[in-house]
């Protein structure tokens, strides 16, 4: 039993009481898995590298000198920028910015040509939506690799129908790497997108067509506004994965696209890797991340208030 | 009625949703600067009409013209006329100021003007103290001006509202009844008021539109609506009344010459239509006077009477078994029919009304 409201206390703020209560097994569920394995990648960034991987308990900031500075050949020139890895952080937010807005392109109106069939044939919609989704992403990159090289069923089509002569170069491009992120994370586009769309009320679609405003101008102040939640979230749920991925950067790009999960996922592999400077790539990610998202929480409420 | 002082000319509308007709031929004048009530039971057709009008349904046969122009080519956006619709769709990201610009902001007006103008109407609706708030932080009531005033700021042609009060309770509702009425004639903006409430009707209306299953049963004015009424729907839908069975023996210049049952006499006048033969007359409860059986009186026999406070409602039957109400005025009598006891009705040829069917 909850216990009686205390005294004075209206049904809400029973419920709400009850909320932290409620939180509890989540709150063990972070702990153990997501700020315990945070704090020790920390931890390690500031440790010194094993050669054959792993780490040695002697506390440094190599790894991030390593990252932002170039000291030279034999690290005895005086320290200046290091582009390198500063520009892999760049292309990657590039990168991951770019499929989010095509994964908004073509998410958007697919979540409303879904949020506005008839009720019962929305599930439906949805379900095709995901259908691709039962398979592993690492077989659909694949797949996505036979499709579009050189000799591939995409070409093969190309030149049959005679709108190319030479074989399209697809594979190792950007485009291949878009096409490859894009396809990853389209549904989380569309799932939060569709939700809202689903709840917005075309009353006030009517409404500002009564109150002359063509179509374009009906999306653009009152469809996008009251759908922005949703939109917000498909971006944060697409531009976040994309900026660590590294499946699609790995199988469909090449030395040109190297983005930071691949970065990362090197510096964890075999003898050549090196855990600290994998683990203080990671941490810098997530900064970047973490910024992204705080910047949007404090938009968020600054609007609500 | 010159051709000018029409605002809204419905011309045999026919609307059809695949199978099902909402509208079956309804034509209407709605006159400038008027408060024009459409009134029926739920589905026979008020909101099609009225969506048919602000462009959001096309029209299957007929048209509808404005000042005289058919407005079928037009697009909701590109029609004078404002809606205040029922569950009122007020953009719920903006606020109360911005709500009621938006309309002036796409016809083109600047920021400054429009929320000039906007105050002044927030002002008639007494609602200036809250034009920063958002929607979600106002009472269903308050809600309800802002969507009156969201349509009134762009000044249409003519101001349609879809039971508008339906969502307000009981107290709040009469109240706004008596605001929006003057705000309708300080504007002079034609109303085209939505309601299945007869009472909202008659009390404020200037004609009232009676329809039901898509057709209009008659137009007039809120009297003309109650007093005479055209046929049985319309007797029946419009306060309480008697229908009785009558047989016609003639009709002319608009009396009719009929027997009520039990064979009594009565010349009464006729709506139009109305023939010899089988027929109702309608006659309201309060227009029938009580007294002791006799020559020349309708005898009936107390079942029930209902203290209504300042009337008291007999209920009575006919001799044939036909049931009648009558409602006497609280004067104070010291008794009031009892059960059982026989009465003799009677009915003055102006309190009873020969229908059309
Ligand atoms: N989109 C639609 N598709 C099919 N039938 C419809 C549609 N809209 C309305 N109808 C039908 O048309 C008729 C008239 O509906 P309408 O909404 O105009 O009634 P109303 O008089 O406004 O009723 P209420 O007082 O309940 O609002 C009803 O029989 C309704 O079922
Ligand atoms: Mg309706």
């Amino acid at each position: 039993m909850a216990g009686a409201a205390p005294q004075g206390a209206s049904r809400s703020e029973v419920y709400r009481g009850n909320g932290p209560r409620l939180m509890l097994p989540t709150w063990v569920f972070i702990g153990i898995f997501l700020v315990l394995p945070v704090g020790l990648m920390a931890i390690y960034s500031f440790l010194t590298k094993e050669f054959r991987g792993g780490v040695i308990w002697e506390f440094t900031w190599a790894a991030y000198d390593q990252f932002f500075l170039d000291r030279g050949l034999f690290g005895d020139e005086p320290p200046s920028i290091e582009w390198t890895y500063i520009g892999i952080f760049w292309r990657s937010i590039w990168q991951a910015g770019l499929a989010t807005v095509l994964c908004l392109l073509i998410g958007f109106p697919t979540a409303w040509f879904i949020a506005t069939r008839e009720a019962s044939a929305r599930p439906v919609w949805l379900f095709l939506v995901t259908i691709p989704y039962w398979v592993n992403l690492l077989i659909r990159t694949v797949s996505m690799k036979f499709l579009i090289r050189d000799n591939g069923p995409l070409n093969e089509f190309l030149l049959w129908t005679g709108v190319i002569s030479d074989p399209l170069s697809l594979i190792n491009t950007n485009f291949a790497v878009q096409l490859g992120l894009f396809y990853s994370y389209l549904p989380f586009m569309v799932l939060p997108i569709y939700s809202a769309v689903e709840r917005y009320d075309f009353a006030l679609s009517e409404a500002a067509a009564d109150l002359y405003s063509d179509n374009w101008t009906t999306l653009r102040l009152v469809i996008l506004p009251v759908v922005k939640p949703g939109i917000v979230a498909g971006c944060i749920l697409v531009f976040v994965p994309s900026l660590g991925a590294f499946l699609a950067p790995d199988l469909l790009g090449g030395a040109k696209t190297f983005m930071i999960g691949s970065l990362i996922e090197e510096q964890f592999k075999g003898a050549a890797g090196n855990w600290p400077f994998g683990a203080a790539a990671a941490m810098i990610l997530l900064s970047i991340v973490m910024a992204v998202l705080l910047l949007h929480a404090r938009a968020q409420s600054k609007e609500a208030s | 009625m010159d051709q000018h002082s029409v605002a809204v000319d419905v011309d045999r509308v026919v609307k059809r949703y695949g199978t099902v007709t909402a509208l079956h031929g309804v034509s209407m004048d709605i006159r400038q600067g008027e408060f024009f009530t459409l009134l029926g039971p739920s589905g026979c057709g008020k909101t099609t009409l009225l969506r048919c009008i602000a462009g959001f349904e096309d029209v299957s046969e007929g048209a509808i013209r404005l000042k005289g122009e058919d407005i079928a080519p037009l697009p909701p956006h590109k029609r004078p006329v404002n809606t205040v619709f029922q569950q009122y769709a007020l953009f719920p990201h903006m606020t109360v100021l911005e709500n009621v610009s938006f309309g002036l902001r796409r016809r083109g007006w600047s920021d400054r003007d429009a929320s000039g103008r906007s105050r002044e109407v927030l002002e008639m609706v007494r609602l200036s103290d809250f034009a920063k708030r958002r929607p979600g932080q106002l009472s269903g009531g308050q809600q309800q001006r802002v969507a009156l005033a969201r349509a009134l700021a762009p000044g249409p042609e003519v101001l349609l509202l879809d039971e508008p009060l339906s969502a307000l309770d009981l107290k709040l509702r009469q109240a706004v009844r008596v605001e929006l009425k003057q705000i309708q004639r300080e504007t002079g903006i034609a109303f085209v008021f939505v309601t299945h409430d007869q009472e909202e009707a008659l009390t404020m209306s200037d004609r009232i539109a009676v329809m039901s299953e898509g057709r209009v049963q008659q137009i007039g004015s809120p009297r003309a609506i109650y007093e005479a009424p055209q046929n049985r729907f319309v007797a029946d839908f419009i306060g309480e009344t008697n229908l009785l069975d009558v047989t016609v023996t003639s009709v002319s210049a608009g009396m009719a010459e009929l027997e009520l049952p039990g064979g009594l006499p009565l010349r009464c006048p006729a709506a139009e239509g109305a023939v010899q033969g089988a027929g109702h007359v309608s006659v309201r409860p309060e227009r029938i006077a009580i007294g002791a059986p006799g020559a020349g009186t309708l005898p009936a026999t107390v079942a029930d009477h209902v203290y209504l406070g300042t009337d008291i409602q007999l209920h009575a039957k006919l001799d044939d078994g036909a049931p009648i109400l009558v409602r006497m005025q609280n004067a104070g009598q010291d008794s009031v029919p009892e059960a059982g006891s026989r009465l003799g009705l009677t009915i003055e040829a102006g309190a009873a009304r020969l229908l059309a069917d």
